[in-house]
């Protein structure tokens, strides 16, 4: 694997970065440079992206050849030490009022429903990063079939909890939000708590499997 | 505890901002101003993180319960204790009964209010600020209502504990407005805080800067850019010329943070303030620096905004020259405290 650009951004962060598309095999090494940078020296938070890593630091404090330098370094080392994340099931409740968009999303693939949640539920995730609002995962390994476009009137308001699928990706929404993914179930799960450490229910790295859970359980 | 009897348009707490939990997608919230707040808190005694209000527009009326301290920094928004005019960049002691009205800011965009103990919610991820997108933090994760009752805190906030509540009132010139426009040449006759056209903010190009053309380079750097009132804590949504890409490549997402200078489909920027979310994939073209982040935060909505270019080495000095300006501001207040101390001793 090719080493990544390193390039500043604002005085007070590099990000450093691997061409599209984001793999796997790459973003495992993102998450082990994550866990390394966040230990040094001057260094107040990292964030990691698809394909990428955003290193904060001190603008004062910091070097930031130095920085770059074991940036570039730990991107080398980082291929050894590569430990599964967790598996962290989470039970879904599709279609009807939980996922207004289901039938749409048939008619789009040509798929029956059953074989729809059948496709969303056998296949394992994984958390690329989290971003765009608190505890939101960017899921890796939709299957290419169940790919939707967007909707055209993005919703005012998604109620939390709402698993949905936008394009290739699919995810579920952790707070009500605007959206214009489309909403094929709604999960009990709790992706975000503020009183909770760490926050986010989802770490990237982890696994995500989504079960069928039974009507009763969704208590929105 | 204060009594909230008008809330005005936006009022909410925040202090420096949450810090630590992007890579959960947690946005920064805090004050816009970090630096008015950061000042405000050492006027009234309390450690820089002590949590404290953030007023967009009033009118505002807040009713004291207690005797205690505060401070107004920021924009000036012609406040009245009871019906004596109060100045911003001032601390002073109010008694219990007394009401406090904040009316508009005729140049700025947001006031401070610090008091002394600081507004005593519960901490949540390391912040009392309030993150009004994602509903946690501050005052039941949202603005003000009237009505609203904000607890004080009791602990020691710092040194000066004892001497704040009682030493008569005292104010500091307004940091910097001047100061820090010397530092950019194209400020001198563009802009000015005190009812110019608008305000000129330096900036650092973005990862992204390359994919555009030479014209939108141009542009981008010569053109006033109008702050519309389509923005918020989120962003500020500008208007100007379109500023069109050479290369039009999809992008990942990766880390934006407050001063990023963004420009979706539509070439229209968008600079990301403190409530923006952590990631993005539009197109990057610059980074207003980190030292004149309190200068956007106070640019008003509906005028002008401007881009001068800088260096990263610009860019480290300014922010250096503000910690030191901080730092003596810091000295000045701990000096004021002392020599009342030592009076108040003297006396008895």
């Amino acid at each position: 694997m090719d080493l990544p650009r390193i390039f500043p951004f604002g005085e007070g962060a590099l990000v450093c970065e691997s061409p599209a598309p984001a793999t796997l095999a790459c973003q495992k090494r993102f998450w082990a440079m994550a866990a390394a940078a966040q230990q040094w020296p001057y260094v107040t938070e990292i964030v990691p992206g698809m394909n990428n890593l955003t290193v904060l630091f001190d603008p004062l404090a910091a070097d930031v050849d130095a920085l770059a330098k074991m940036l570039a370094k730990a991107w080398r080392a980082a291929a050894e030490n590569l430990k599964p994340g967790r598996l962290v099931e989470i039970p879904v409740c599709y279609g009807g009022e939980s996922g207004p968009d289901l039938a749409e999303v048939a008619q789009h693939t040509k798929l029956s429903i059953e074989e729809i949640i059948k496709r969303h539920t056998n296949t394992e995730y994984t958390v690329f990063c989290l971003g765009f609002q608190p505890g939101f995962a960017y899921l890796g390994g939709l299957d290419p079939k169940l790919a939707t476009p967007r909707r055209a009137e993005p919703r005012v308001a998604i109620p939390a909890g709402s698993v949905g699928i936008g394009g290739t990706q699919t995810g579920i929404y952790p707070a009500s939000s605007p959206g214009g993914w489309q909403l094929i179930g709604r999960t009990a799960a709790k992706l975000f708590d503020p009183m909770g450490n760490p926050p986010s229910l989802l770490q990237p790295g982890d696994r995500v499997r989504f079960t069928i859970a039974s009507q009763t359980t969704i208590t929105i | 505890m204060i009594e909230v009897l008008r809330a005005g348009l936006l009022t909410s707490v925040q202090d420096l901002g949450r810090k630590g939990y992007r890579m959960s997608g947690v946005c920064t919230s805090g004050a816009l101003d970090t630096l008015a707040l950061h000042i405000a808190n050492r006027m009234v005694g309390n450690a820089p993180e002590a949590a404290g209000l953030e007023l967009t527009a009033g009118p505002v009326s807040l009713h004291f319960t207690q005797t205690t301290r505060v401070a107004l920094s920021g924009a000036d928004f012609s406040a009245t204790l009871d019906s004596l005019p109060v100045h911003a960049w001032w601390s002073f002691p109010v008694e219990a009964g007394q009401t406090l009205r904040l009316h508009t800011p005729k140049i700025g965009m947001r006031a401070y209010l610090a008091v002394h103990g600081g507004i005593d919610v519960t901490p949540m991820l390391g912040s009392r600020s309030t993150d009004l997108k994602a509903g946690f933090g501050g005052l039941n994760g949202r603005a003000l209502k009237d009505g609203d009752q904000l607890p004080l805190g009791t602990t020691p906030p710092s040194r000066h504990s004892s001497d704040a509540l009682h030493m008569p009132a005292f104010g500091i010139k307004a940091p910097g407005w001047h100061r820090f426009e010397r530092l950019n040449p194209r400020a001198e006759n563009k802009t000015s805080l005190h009812g110019a056209p608008g305000t000129s903010v330096r900036v650092l190009r973005g990862p992204e800067y390359d994919h555009f053309t030479a014209a939108a380079h141009e542009a981008f750097w010569s053109e006033p850019w109008l702050i519309t009132t389509n923005s918020n804590r989120m962003g500020y949504r500008l208007a100007g010329p379109e500023l069109k890409r050479a290369k039009n490549l999809e992008l990942l997402s990766h880390a934006v943070l407050p001063g990023t200078l963004q420009v979706p489909g539509n070439g229209q920027p968008i600079a990301l303030m403190h409530d923006a979310q952590t990631t993005g994939g539009y197109a990057k073209i610059g980074v207003v620096i980190q030292a004149d982040l309190w200068r956007l935060a106070q640019a008003r909505l509906a005028s002008n905004l401007y881009f001068t270019e800088c260096t990263i080495t610009d860019a480290r000095i300014a922010y250096a020259d503000l910690q030191r300006y901080l730092a003596q501001i810091e000295f000045a207040i701990d000096q004021q405290y002392q020599g009342y101390a030592q009076q108040a001793k003297a006396l008895a």
